[in-house]
């Protein structure tokens, strides 16, 4: 554990490019947080779309929200949480050198973000049978019509509001952008778990399952921000 | 053993030469050359483009193409000029040259990235080209919506989606330079001791990760609005086109910083070499790139004077880009006190440097024209901003790129080009440049807006002038190509350091370089740019 044994020797997993293992893990480290931040510019087009017709449609907003389905919006959320606690126990188990327990760990991981695609998937396909897809699938009075039903009591909804298109079409590239990035997740964790039953990780170095969980926490927090601010308007 | 010794040492060129070991290179060094490859590709095409575009701009009626071939002629040129050439070119080719061996490292800290970068920009410019080929695309390299996302009849999802698929390859190489620089410097190394190039790239490097992902949403949300009918930008859904060019401009302003900043460091390195001088405040320069990459991102504003952006909104950013011009200027003022009482040699990388300043400066002072909103209500869309856009791009980045590659052929090849025909390729170019692009300032302050190919007979002498300056540098360009590549195989040996030049990859590596860029540890003991260590005079 200790570093200044380490890194007088040349591990097998050290690099022939680097002078030694903490050259080697302070490189990774700082590539990996700058992934982090070009991911969040990524989103941060999004987002400031997002503000800008938030503020001048407000009417749309309101009433596309009041089409969503709260209760699955809030399961998937409590989902994605509960897999970034599985990922921190595969972290955790790698430390550990737990063979075993990093793929259990994975495993649940995985089994998580497929509950959270299949709500998703209920969750679009309710979209188009509303017909409820801008460019694709999209009929004014079946909008409207949904609108009205899903209105509070005390508001009536006499026509489409609008930039109500832009909320659907923000809504699907935003979560569509998410989940993208969460099938990318699943193929890396496939990888690792292929890597980590081959047995190329250890206590020491075990550097793809720490920053595999530094980057579905990233996805877990894209999903935070975007649970309320297209659910909870 | 005996063997090792009476064949040349093997270098990196050397070490290996099944198409295997180019393709599937980690090698730094390698993979700059690829770079070299696509982009003088992407560049020739590009380069085609403008000549036959000039052709017919030569006269005011339209006598060679439809308007339609016209308008696609003008946007390939610029689509890959701008992401193909522009951007990569610097940090691609003599970035990833010269970044590890300049600060001491074996390698960038990332080499399978970046492999996977390079392969990454061909295959952006492989969508670009298919959309050339199969009709072009006729929006102008901006993608303006609404006309890009409903109304052009072209290609515009698959030139879209080949810019989006490049700017991760900008994006992958800026995040490998900066923990490249950050974590891999040799002993000795310090901040405050790397060269300007590295301190042009680590800037750079900043804007490409935390820009290039904006403009890839953008084209992105285009492509999807294209093809899906998604309506972000469409009025009719009441998505607002403006948007689209705040979010646009939010990348594609910091991305003319990416085009120059690499550049400026191309040209601290050579006119210290050339003058014998240390830089005249280091410190300035260098952290002028960073001041530049920073206030960079806030100027986006000073395009959309005219589209219904608010008065006020537009004061500011008039005002912040007019504070672009101050670390800016801190460069230009350094560079010349560099000179003053500098022992002066004018080879073929000094010609190009001096030729940038000159040029640079021209195309610089002219942006604060365009900065001011009165007149830029007056200048906006006209030829002055393709005068002013050239002037910073051609005569400030391809210039600073030239010199570049004139400056470290001998490294990167381990030959000398006939220093004459550089010389006369450099000096042809700058003369053209001028010729092609002086005029266009009159004829835009004139009022000749941009993008038309019939227009007002008063403006004919002027694009004649162009046309004949275009046909001018581009013999300047064919001469430097000739020289260049001819050197390769009747060149003189250059030697481990031609110019006598400071600096670890001129010092502690050979010419080529050893595939392991250094055959000895490097130890670093002295500043940036003492020409007055004795050890770079001797020969080794």
């Amino acid at each position: 554990m200790s570093h200044a044994v380490t890194d007088t020797e040349h591990k097998p997993y050290q690099q022939h490019h680097f002078e030694n293992m903490e050259q080697q893990t302070q490189s990774t480290l700082l590539g990996i947080w700058l992934f982090m931040a070009q991911e969040i510019l990524f989103f941060g087009g999004l987002f400031a779309a997002y503000t800008i017709y938030r503020i001048l449609y407000p009417a749309a907003w309101a009433a596309g929200a009041s089409t969503q389905n709260v209760f699955l919006g809030m399961v998937n959320t409590i989902v994605l949480i509960g897999s970034s606690v599985s990922i921190v126990m595969a972290v955790h188990s790698a430390r550990h050198d737990d063979r075993k327990a990093i793929l259990k760990w994975f495993a649940v991981t995985l089994l998580l973000g497929s509950v959270f695609f299949g709500i998703k998937a209920i969750e679009y396909g309710t979209k188009w049978d509303h017909q409820l897809v801008p460019g694709l699938n999209w009929n004014n009075e079946h909008a409207l019509h949904t609108i009205q039903e899903h209105a509070p009591k005390n508001v009536e909804i006499l026509e489409l509001p609008k930039g109500i298109q832009i909320y659907y079409s923000l809504y699907f590239v935003m979560t569509g952008m998410h989940a993208l990035h969460m099938v990318i997740g699943f193929g890396l964790a496939f990888w690792i778990m292929a890597k980590t039953a081959r047995g190329r990780f250890n206590a020491e170095y075990y550097p793809h399952i720490e920053y595999f969980g530094l980057y579905w926490h990233f996805v877990d927090i894209v999903w935070i921000f975007l649970f309320p601010l297209l659910y909870l308007v | 053993m005996n063997e090792s010794t009476t064949k040349p040492k093997p270098n990196y060129i050397t070490a290996g030469n099944t198409a295997k070991s180019w393709l599937l290179t980690v090698d730094h060094k390698r993979i700059g050359l690829m770079y070299l490859l696509g982009m003088t590709f992407f560049f020739l095409i590009g380069a085609t483009a403008a000549a036959l575009f000039r052709f017919e701009l030569a006269t005011h009626n339209a006598n060679v193409f439809a308007n339609d071939t016209y308008n696609r002629l003008f946007t390939m040129h610029g689509i890959l000029m701008v992401f193909f050439f522009l951007i990569p070119a610097v940090p691609g080719v003599l970035g990833n040259f010269l970044v590890p061996l300049m600060i001491g490292a074996k390698d960038v800290a990332f080499p399978r990235l970046n492999l996977a970068s390079w392969y990454i920009y061909m295959l952006g410019g492989t969508f670009t080209l298919g959309a050339i080929v199969l009709g072009g695309i006729d929006t102008g390299w901006t993608f303006y919506t609404p006309y890009s996302s409903v109304y052009a009849d072209s290609q515009v999802i698959l030139a879209g989606t080949g810019v989006f698929i490049t700017g991760f390859s900008s994006i992958l190489t800026g995040l490998n330079f900066i923990v490249t620089i950050h974590k891999m410097r040799a002993p000795g190394m310090t901040w405050m001791r790397l060269p300007l190039f590295i301190w042009a790239q680590y800037a750079t490097s900043i804007i490409n990760v935390l820009g290039t992902p904006v403009i890839a949403i953008t084209l992105l949300l285009v492509v999807f609005e294209r093809a899906l009918g998604f309506g972000i930008f469409d009025p009719q859904k009441g998505g607002d086109p403006v948007l689209y060019q705040h979010l646009f401009w939010f990348y594609s302003h910091p991305a003319v910083y990416i085009m120059i900043l690499p550049g400026f460091g191309v040209v601290s390195e050579v006119l210290a070499c050339f003058s014998r001088k240390r830089i005249y405040g280091y410190e300035f320069v260098a952290f002028s790139s960073l001041a530049i990459a920073a206030i960079g991102f806030f100027v986006w504003g000073h395009h959309m004077f005219t589209s219904s952006q608010s008065p006020y909104a537009g004061l500011i950013f008039s005002i912040l880009t007019y504070l672009v011009g101050i670390p800016t200027a801190i460069k230009i003022f350094n560079w010349t006190a560099t000179l003053y009482k500098g022992s002066i040699l004018l080879s073929a990388p000094m010609i190009y440097a001096l030729g940038f300043i000159g040029l640079f400066l021209v195309g610089g002072l002219t942006g604060l024209f365009l900065a001011t909103m009165a007149i830029n209500v007056h200048l906006h869309d006209t030829y002055f901003v393709v005068a002013h856009f050239h002037y910073v791009m051609v005569g400030g980045m391809m210039m600073a790129w030239l010199s570049g590659l004139h400056f470290w052929w001998p490294k990167m090849f381990g030959k000398m080009y006939n220093e004459f025909w550089a010389r006369v390729g450099a000096v042809i170019i700058f003369f053209g440049f001028n010729f092609t692009f002086f005029p266009q300032f009159i004829a835009g302050y004139m009022g000749m807006p941009r993008r038309y190919h019939v227009y007002d007979i008063e403006y004919q002498p002027f694009q004649m002038l162009s046309t004949v300056g275009a046909y001018f540098m581009g013999v300047g360009l064919i001469i430097c190509f000739v020289t260049l590549v001819s050197s390769i195989f009747k060149g003189k040996p250059a030697g481990k350091n031609p110019f006598k030049a400071t600096g670890v990859e001129w010092n502690q590596a050979d010419s080529p370089p050893d595939q392991h860029n250094f055959t000895s540890p490097v130890k670093v003991d002295v500043e940036a740019y003492d020409y007055t260590d004795e050890r770079i005079y001797q020969d080794t």
